[in-house]
């Protein structure tokens, strides 16, 4: 996995618990260096290590942490340019919502390496959505379940979100499942969002 | 076949464009070219008014641009400054359609003019390409990052594998890189080898910890006993070597190993326990030598500490003084 992922939960952690929590984890997983350098490639299994000596560190569900980096990865002032990415995906939480499907078409444009997962959005009417995730690792619906709780707080849309399990039958075999009811698009003012990059 | 297009959907369809009537004047602007300063006022004025043709040359009249139709133009919009490219096309009635881009401007133009997604027409690409901006730019500063971390690493393990861990005074790796050095640039230098006397007692009798401190504190002696420009290595157990560039007078040369024999026989208290020690110190000249070698070099001053040695200790000696003054070539 590119260490720009693993990079997202230490910077996670680290903002979120403090420098010294972050290390610690980073013993307990056994890592055998305290910070991962975004641009090279580590072995999968030390994510999930990480994810799990967090879980274990915090005294924590492992959901409620991976939903927690979800809401940081957009939210954090650190990620503004995540965030901003995400943005570029539509005008409205819905337009956003189908943006998704392209999401890791777009991620390899600026990085080939990126592991993003793959999206698949069911419109059933009525303003719910069955947003089916490859498991790029465990869990990794509620970290979109934390990252779209926030995206719908940028656009100021009121969102229903839920973990609706693993779906073993998909064509992916194994997709998480979220379920999104969009109750009003334009609830509330939500965040500004200028094409301009801010700051050059 | 002839289309037939309302303001409204050519608007959409190009928001960037300008339509000319028969006599060159503009009758319609995209609503993004509207937000660009003065140029919903030149409406009704001449497209002279609106914007120059930069390439190709010579384009100011209608039927100049009528015979560029088709081609690629390049305009500047008066007020604005914005050069932008366009297309211009003959209409039905005699005038002239242009559709207009920012091109790669585009980033500019955005900021500029706090332009957003609706001022683009969906099959425009202008806000991809924004995005891959930002994506290019988020990725060349992880670079960036990454290289200023790489760089301090490769700084700090080069000092690490020349120094010496326990002295803190650099080691063998640094002075073969040092030698070959001068006698490349051609800088005459002094290279002093320094061995302990009576160091092996210290450590039979008080046990390696007291060795270990005896070495540091000759360390600290010969750092002060030589200028900062002058390598001082540990290149053995009890086994020293310093060169000192531009120092080619033996006379400087034995005052400064003079002082460094007498400063190393002052006791030296290892908790509550005084540890005596001296020092036989060989020298040698890259001047004696043509040309120099490093190792020769080496060999040299090491056999004249060893006639400083046999000498009784506490003695120092140059390598052509116990070579019989002249040198074997």
């Amino acid at each position: 996995m590119l260490g720009l992922i693993n990079r997202s939960i230490q910077c996670f952690l680290r903002d979120t618990y403090g420098e010294a929590t972050w290390l610690g984890i980073a013993r307990a997983a056994g890592l055998g260096f305290d910070s991962f350098e975004p641009l090279l490639i580590y072995d999968d299994a030390l994510t999930n290590a990480v994810i799990n000596a967090a879980a274990q560190g915090l005294q924590r569900p492992r959901e409620t942490v991976l939903e927690d980096l979800g809401t940081y990865l957009v939210s954090h002032p650190n990620l503004e340019a995540l965030r901003r990415l995400l943005r570029f995906g539509g005008v409205n939480f819905v337009d956003f919502l189908h943006s998704l499907e392209d999401l890791p078409e777009h991620g390899r444009l600026g990085l080939p390496d990126l592991d993003v997962p793959e999206f698949e959005l069911v419109d059933q009417g009525g303003g719910r959505f069955l947003l089916r995730v490859s498991q790029l690792l465990p869990g990794v619906g509620h970290v979109i379940v934390g990252l779209l709780r926030a995206m719908a707080d940028d656009y100021g849309a009121l969102v229903l979100l839920d973990h609706g399990g693993v779906d073993t039958a998909g064509v992916h075999g194994g997709d998480e499942v979220v379920t999104v009811h969009l109750l009003d698009q334009a609830y509330a003012q939500g965040r500004r969002f200028d094409l301009a990059m801010p700051g050059v | 076949m002839t289309l037939g297009l309302d303001h409204g959907a050519l608007a959409r369809l190009m928001p960037m464009h300008v339509s000319l009537d028969a006599r060159g004047v503009v009758c319609g602007v995209g609503p993004t070219l509207a937000k660009l300063p003065a140029v919903a006022a030149a409406l009704g004025s001449g497209f002279g008014d609106l914007f120059a043709v930069r390439r190709p040359a010579g384009v100011v009249s209608m039927a100049d641009l009528r015979a560029r139709a088709g081609q690629c133009l390049h305009l500047l919009l008066h007020e604005s400054g914005a050069q932008v490219r366009g297309l211009a096309m003959p209409t039905a009635g005699g005038g002239m359609l242009i559709n207009l881009s920012f091109g790669i401007g585009v980033i500019e133009a955005v900021r500029q003019h706090a332009l957003t997604d609706a001022d683009f027409a969906p099959t425009d690409l202008a806000v991809e390409m924004l995005y891959l901006v930002e994506v290019k730019s988020a990725v060349m500063q992880e670079l960036k990052r990454l290289n200023l971390r790489l760089q301090g690493a490769k700084v700090a393990a080069e000092e690490q594998a020349l120094t010496d861990t326990l002295t803190g005074l650099r080691n063998r790796r640094a002075l073969d890189g040092v030698l070959p050095l001068l006698i490349a640039q051609g800088v005459p230098f002094g290279l002093m080898h320094i061995d302990l006397d009576y160091f092996k007692q210290v450590n039979d009798t008080l046990g390696h910890a007291a060795g270990d401190f005896v070495l540091r504190e000759v360390a600290a002696a010969l750092t002060v006993e030589t200028r900062a420009s002058d390598t001082v290595a540990r290149v053995g157990g009890d086994e020293f070597v310093v060169v000192l560039p531009g120092l080619s007078d033996t006379a400087r040369l034995g005052q400064i190993a003079r002082r460094i024999i007498d400063r190393l026989m002052l006791p030296m208290d290892f908790a509550g326990a005084p540890c005596r020690i001296s020092a036989s110190i060989g020298l040698t000249i890259s001047t004696l030598y043509a040309p120099p070698e490093a190792e020769r070099m080496l060999a040299d001053a090491d056999a004249a500490t060893y006639a400083s040695k046999r000498a009784g200790r506490a003695q120092l000696q140059f390598h052509h003084d116990c070579a019989g003054g002249r040198l074997s070539a």
